[in-house]
């Protein structure tokens, strides 16, 4: 399977915005953005865990294997950290949130700021040549949202979160070092934490901190999803381009 | 209320700081009120009560069949806090607008999910894989009255989410041959984690875990489930500093090993 995360701006038909809002979740999102092409590829062939991140065909790929997995996850941080550092530098942010949520929403700046840099600084120490391997700082566009409004920061807050906990959840199982598995499991927590708070700011008096539309009625499992399914999602904002080609 | 009737109730700082300055609290129990204070704490009742007679269950095998049968005891564990307390009517239906039993509810639901969903992964009850429910006592010998005393009953569930979330971290590794069961054990850690999150608000604390801290109101002796949190170093990177200590250690949930946890849910087992 092949996975191209291709961001081209359009003029969104009424279709092919809906069809990226129900793929996103992110009901209050309306970018200029659409998901032109994530083409899928039954040659498996090129399936190996020994792909290095770096340029491929002109493109940067995120590659296989543990490499693999953490660049997508340096992709996906990028992404939080970028929009939180958005969100507390908005110029009404004082008076578009309470104490509480100013705390949480910079708290969460905090942490997804740290994650960024933290797989930054590991993919440069274990990448055997970063300068060419280490994936580019990603651009982002958030089209039309607007950062002052309490409603569409947290609707996307809890879109982003719930989709970093599925996307970890979904690349455990394809980490090989045992090291590098604990390393995701300690964010994935703190991932789901946010998620459970984000949720709780936008409904407080409900469920929704772990709700049925994300924890499964009979089995009480939470989403995983293959970086096939995430980068879709998460490419809705990011506008450099970059493949998975290797990725399930 | 819960937070402030806790704090006084359970608190050993709390207990001194509330006639005066920590010296002269010292001056006037000695060391008695402290004692005291140490001594009605649910973790560190471990060498008293009831422990000669304990069915302890023990160090779980370093395997994948080892980690599920670990999760299902601890699943078991907090599946029966959750429905005794549910039970016993101490969560009060008025609380915060309903919204206490509103999240318990959701909890019960999901753990008893995750025991009947590991109970059917090990193969269903006639496999000899499957293990047995052990006999659990909250009250750890009578001196803590969780499904009475709701302060008491929160502690300790923040107590159990935070260690299961601890507790799954600690056995990813033992997982990593068997991705489905890798995948589904890591779809149960991040509901724990969005349990203990809410859990942690209800009681007035930020959702994730500052340093190596138990949070306001936690009983001293919480603090092995606590312990070994406030790491700020994450595969040579130094994530204090950016924003600090505090935000480094909140960005990543540290592990705990099998005979910790063990130790912990030993302590609620007879």
């Amino acid at each position: 399977m092949k996975n191209e995360v291709k961001i081209q701006e359009v003029n969104p038909s009424l279709d092919s915005r809906r069809s990226f809002l129900k793929l996103s979740g992110l009901t209050l999102v309306s970018a200029g953005l659409v998901l032109a092409g994530c083409s899928n590829n039954d040659d498996d062939n090129n399936m190996q865990d020994n792909t290095l991140p770096g340029i491929k065909n002109g493109v940067f790929d995120l590659g296989s294997g543990d490499f693999g997995v953490l660049t997508y996850a340096y992709a996906l941080e990028q992404l939080e950290a970028d929009f939180y550092t958005k969100v507390v530098n908005a110029s009404n942010f004082n008076s578009t949130f309470n104490d509480i949520e100013r705390q949480v929403l910079t708290d969460l700046y905090h942490h997804e700021v740290i994650h960024r840099d933290f797989f930054k600084a590991a993919l440069t120490g274990a990448l055997p040549d970063p300068s060419s391997q280490l994936l580019p700082s990603l651009a982002f566009n958030y089209g039309s949202m607007n950062f002052n409004s309490r409603n569409e920061v947290l609707a996307t807050a809890k879109a982003l979160e719930d989709t970093g906990v599925a996307a970890y959840n979904g690349a455990g199982k394809l980490i090989k070092s045992a090291d590098y598995l604990l390393l995701a499991g300690k964010i994935v927590s703190v991932e789901a934490r946010h998620a459970s708070a984000i949720r709780s700011l936008i409904n407080p008096n409900s469920k929704d901190f772990a709700g049925d539309d994300i924890v499964n009625t009979s089995t009480g499992l939470d989403v995983a999803k293959d970086p096939s399914k995430i980068l879709p999602i998460a490419g809705g904002f990011i506008t450099t381009k970059f493949t998975a080609n290797y990725l399930p | 209320m819960n937070i402030l009737k806790f704090i006084e109730t359970f608190t050993d700082d709390s207990l001194m700081a509330r006639t005066g300055s920590r010296r002269d609290s010292f001056n006037q129990f000695g060391n008695m009120g402290r004692n005291l204070a140490l001594a009605s704490i649910p973790f560190g009742l471990s060498a008293m009560a009831n422990k000669a007679l304990a069915k302890d269950i023990t160090v779980t095998p370093a395997t994948p069949i080892g980690a599920l049968q670990f999760a299902l005891t601890l699943e078991y564990l907090e599946n029966e806090f959750y429905a005794m307390a549910l039970d016993s009517g101490v969560i009060p239906a008025s609380e915060n607008g309903g919204r206490d039993l509103k999240v318990f509810q959701q909890i019960a639901d999901h753990e008893a999910d995750h025991v009947k969903f590991l109970i059917a992964g090990l193969g269903g009850t006639m496999s000899p894989n499957f293990v047995a429910k052990p006999t659990f006592d909250f009250t750890v010998g009578g001196a803590f009255d969780p499904f009475h005393d709701y302060p008491t009953f929160l502690a300790l569930a923040q107590a159990f989410e935070d260690t299961g979330v601890r507790a799954y971290k600690g056995q990813a590794a033992n997982l990593i041959s068997t991705p489905d069961l890798l995948t589904a054990a890591l779809q149960i850690h991040s509901v724990e984690a969005r349990h203990a999150s809410e859990v942690r608000r209800l009681r007035g604390l930020k959702g994730w875990i500052s340093n190596a801290e138990r949070g306001a109101g936690m009983p001293a002796a919480t603090q092995a489930v606590y312990d070994g949190e406030g790491v700020t170093m994450q595969a040579g990177y130094n994530t204090a500093s950016l924003f600090g200590a505090a935000a480094g250690s909140e960005a990543y949930d540290e592990p705990l090993n099998t005979q910790q946890v063990v130790d912990i849910a030993n302590l609620f087992i007879v």
